[in-house]
């Protein structure tokens, strides 16, 4: 298993024939070409990874002694060294690094003009960079980008092709310093905590763990970037882009707004299954080896309630399960459909039946067994794996998932998630690891955007 | 070579680009899919009016992804089966719904997801059905499905078909698990997805089952990275003329939601975790980072301490003996003692209202909030982003007028607009097979009396 393409001729996924562009047999990205400069900070490196692995050539621009996302916890082999943060490594694949000092601008220089007041130093290395380039991506303060002279009202006229991203907790007028914010607070804020937890209320609600509020607030970011890219190909204008982390975490709680925004109810978080407005019941198993399934939609195909019996009788568990016979109803009666549900007495007792019966056989099985005889038999399920297990899992390594980049400075090979989208002729791809601190500050101040593109 | 072909795209960033029409318009594509439609139907938008999207998918991971291309003015045209009333789409007639009407025009998370969407409706079982899709696929930009792997090409439309039919058509596969591996044909959603690739194990806390996530995410961030997966290959045609397949596997995106995790843990050589161990409301450096209770019933608060500093300034706050020990003036101590803490902590924030507290500890510059529930961030004292415009009302011909998720971005010049409802079934046969695809009003009384729309 390595970093590798994944697309045959032809623009179709799956195959393993790499299109070989003309400049050396280095596949090409989606994105290849785009220019994206990446002002370093927390809300931004990942929709600036996601960027950089569909190709493009996207430069993070860091401050003299290394980004503050640098000094993140956990670190390899527990040090903190500036090089070694995980969420560093894993968010700045595919990138070129710089360092710059724009603080130092932030704090000297008068703001608010358009002209060209960069000179020799950063801050003119900085517009020359940015004058040549597609995509800003910054989640600056709004007084800071402004001491760089960048007005969201005005940019266009100095760079008048140049798309300007700007993701901050609540939207660029918002989001001022003195509203301190992390993962937690946000996503407690934003709805997607109290939707989640358990049954049990005296436990406190659960807020899922990876960094989620940086990825929906990140992959708002890109959707709309790549939207003002399209019309900007049509009408040769950039424009502002503002994201709000706040904002995409309150439209991704799914049930919890759209239940409140219908009827005014409030949804109840409920033990590994949906928060709803009315109790539902449980569908999370553990199963008989330890591990936990989870229970699919029911079943509402009468092929589905027939293959059911069959399974209940294979493992002999009719005499367990006298509900056989609803199962047996729902054969004969063709199965049951959603909207039935609300007009005919009996369907709901069928649909519960069938639950019921996956329940008795997730107890009885192995996890594996389980999820495995059910979708099987086309009846949706599942099994709880852990992150480790799950890029290690069958149909993860079938599909060669998992990326194995060996980084030149330390020797080591980190294992990374794949492509989250298999593009036929223009694939995904890992292009490096993240760069040290300054890597390509000289090679990129003396050659431009020009240097050492075709090697990424 | 399939499709038109330019030369590969412009290297100079395009700023120095000549600001004239694309190399796909060069080519003599369409700039605006709404020429000559009826103003009623017209999208607002105006970002993506040059895109057509033939749109099979449905649901909320499909539904999503193409719902923010219609919010930004592309013609997406969601094609639905007659034969059961659009009932594979479950939230197309099921909960939650507005008001007592029941029925498959009535689902509202179905209105949520599918505002500014055409709707036509096609018997893909009949020849006449599949052929009318063929012509509606040679001209559209995107195709969009997101049934189990597999399904949509032994319905007779592999990709390698939609390319007879469209060289540059983009065609984007949403589904559970891929295009190919073992578990292609298994059916999925969210919250398999999530148990299958991590999301579910590492939301929970210790000595308990798996919380999961007590929603569909990743039908939402499927969604997303559908819609990433749509307008990326689009940048790519619309320099090249070059269209492509692409296979979104949620359980992979949703793999790759774990990166740092599945890292930290390849890094450290450590063996997989058990069920029960996660802390999802700790992390690795800051203490305290919690959900605390609050005065009332279910109220919670998140705090977070992000360095020493914040420690001090939540010292002060709470004002009591044990906050001002010196032995928790360092993170390390604070994290190794983070149980005991955490039981003080607790006892202290019990007593306050949760938005009162948060309101006082954020001033005092600490991160903290209250945990809310959809009430208090659409309509309370505080919603959620203020003047954002985060929930738009749309006008669907059946259910009325109806509050609807805005999109969480403001674009300076084509911002998105959402005000016409989601389709009825079928309610644009007319516009779609007659004005657009040129079948007459003999053949589509035809066609409905077929049983084919």
């Amino acid at each position: 298993m390595s970093v590798r393409a994944q697309d045959p001729p032809n623009g179709a996924p799956g195959g393993s024939a790499a299109r070989q562009d003309s400049s050396g047999g280095v596949p090409r990205g989606p994105l290849f070409g785009l220019r994206v400069l990446e002002l370093a900070g927390e809300f931004t490196a990942y929709p600036g990874k996601l960027l950089a692995d569909l190709g493009a050539n996207v430069v993070v621009v860091e401050p003299p002694g290394g980004a503050a996302t640098r000094g993140r916890a956990p670190f390899v082999e527990g040090t903190s060294h500036p090089e070694s943060s995980i969420s560093w490594r894993h968010y700045n694949t595919s990138k070129r690094g710089i360092v710059l000092d724009l603080a130092t601008t932030v704090d000297s220089e008068p703001t608010g003009g358009n002209g060209d007041r960069g000179g020799d130093g950063d801050l003119g290395r900085f517009e020359r960079l940015l004058a040549d380039c597609d995509v800003l991506l910054e989640g600056w303060p709004a007084a800071d980008t402004a001491a760089l002279g960048l007005d969201p009202a005005r940019f266009t006229r100095r760079y008048p092709s140049l798309v300007w991203t700007t993701v901050t907790p609540y939207g660029r007028a918002a989001s001022g310093p003195d509203r301190p914010v992390t993962d937690l607070t946000l996503l407690a804020g934003a709805g997607p905590v109290l939707s989640c937890g358990y049954d049990d209320h005296a436990l406190p609600p659960v807020r899922g763990l990876g960094g989620q509020a940086i990825h929906v607030g990140g992959s708002f970011a890109v959707a709309a970037t790549l939207t003002a890219l399209l019309y900007r190909t049509r009408s040769g204008r950039g424009q502002h882009v503002d994201v709000s982390v706040d904002a995409a975490l309150n439209v991704t709680c799914e049930l919890a707004t759209t239940q409140y925004l219908a009827d005014g109810q409030l949804v109840s978080r409920q033990t590994g299954r949906h928060a709803t407005a009315s109790p539902t019941n449980q569908t999370q198993v553990r199963a008989a080896d330890g591990q936990y399934v989870v229970l699919g939609f029911p079943p509402r195909a009468a092929a589905q309630y027939a293959a059911l019996v069959e399974w209940i009788d294979e493992v002999g568990l009719r005499e367990a399960f006298p509900d056989v016979v609803l199962l047996e109803l729902g054969v004969e009666r063709g199965g049951v459909s959603i909207v039935s549900l609300g007009t005919d007495p009996l369907a709901q007792p069928i649909w519960d039946a069938s639950r019921a019966a996956m329940m008795l056989l997730a107890e009885h099985l192995p996890a594996a067994e389980f999820f495995l005889g059910c979708q099987r038999r086309a009846i949706v399920a599942g099994m709880v794996a852990s992150p480790e297990e799950a890029i290690r899992g069958p149909h993860a390594r079938a599909r060669e998932f998992a990326v194995e980049l060996p980084d030149p400075h330390t020797g080591r090979v980190e294992l990374h998630p794949g492509a989250p989208y298999r593009f036929g002729r223009t694939p995904w791809r890992i292009s490096r690891p993240a760069p040290r601190l300054g890597e390509h500050t000289a090679a990129l101040l003396t050659a431009g955007w020009d240097a050492g593109r075709d090697d990424g | 070579m399939d499709g038109p072909r330019l030369t590969d795209g412009p290297h100079q960033a395009s700023g120095s680009r000549d600001a004239g029409g694309s190399p796909w318009e060069e080519l003599g594509a369409p700039a605006d899919r709404w020429a000559g439609c009826p103003p009623d139907l017209e999208g607002r938008g105006d970002a993506l009016r040059h895109i057509r999207v033939c749109d099979l998918s449905g649901q909320l991971a499909g539904a999503g992804a193409t719902r923010l291309l219609a919010a930004f003015g592309a013609q997406v045209i969601r094609v639905e089966d007659p034969t059961n009333q659009g009932g594979w789409d479950i939230v197309r007639g099921g909960p939650p719904h507005l008001d007592e009407r029941r029925g498959i025009e009535f689902g509202a998370s179905f209105n949520n997801h599918n505002p500014e969407k055409l709707g036509v409706t096609l018997n893909l079982r009949t020849a006449r059905g599949r052929e009318l899709l063929e012509r509606l696929i040679a001209v559209s930009d995107v195709v969009t499905e997101n049934f189990a792997g597999g399904v949509f090409a032994r319905m007779g439309f592999p990709y390698e078909r939609l390319r007879e039919l469209n060289p540059s058509i983009v065609y984007v596969s949403n589904s559970g698990f891929g295009s190919s591996g073992p578990y292609r044909d298994f059916r999925t959603w969210g919250p398999i997805v999530q148990a299958m690739s991590g999301l579910t194990f590492t939301s929970g806390l210790p000595g308990q089952p798996p919380a999961g996530w007590g929603y569909s995410y990743m039908d939402h961030m499927g969604a997303y990275t559908m819609a990433i997966a749509v307008l990326a290959a689009l940048w790519h045609r619309d320099r090249t003329g070059e269209g492509q397949a692409v296979d979104v596997c949620t359980v992979e995106a949703g793999i790759a939601l774990t990166g740092t995790d599945i890292l930290e843990r390849h890094l450290g050589g450590r063996p997989p975790r058990p069920p029960g161990t996660v802390h999802a409301n700790r992390d690795p450096q800051m203490a305290p980072h919690g959900i605390y209770p609050a005065r009332g019933e279910d109220r919670w608060i998140a705090l977070a301490c992000r360095d020493d500093d914040d420690w001090r300034r939540l010292a002060a706050e709470i004002g009591q003996p044990w906050a001002r020990e010196t032995t928790l003036g360092s993170a390390a101590a604070r994290l190794t003692g983070q149980d005991a803490l955490d039981e003080l902590l607790g006892a202290w924030t019990a007593g306050f209202d949760a938005a009162e507290l948060a309101a006082r500890l954020l001033a005092a510059g600490v991160p903290a909030s209250p945990v809310r529930s959809a009430a208090e961030r659409i309509d309370g004292p505080r919603p959620a982003t203020p003047d954002w415009g985060l929930w738009p009302t749309v006008e669907h011909s059946r259910i009325g007028p109806a509050r609807v998720e805005g999109l969480p971005v403001h674009l300076s010049e084509t911002d998105w607009s959402l005000r016409r409802g989601a389709p009825c079934l079928g309610e644009h046969n007319q516009f779609v097979f007659g004005q657009l695809l040129g079948v007459d009003d003999a053949e589509l009384a035809d066609l409905a009396a077929a049983g084919v729309l």
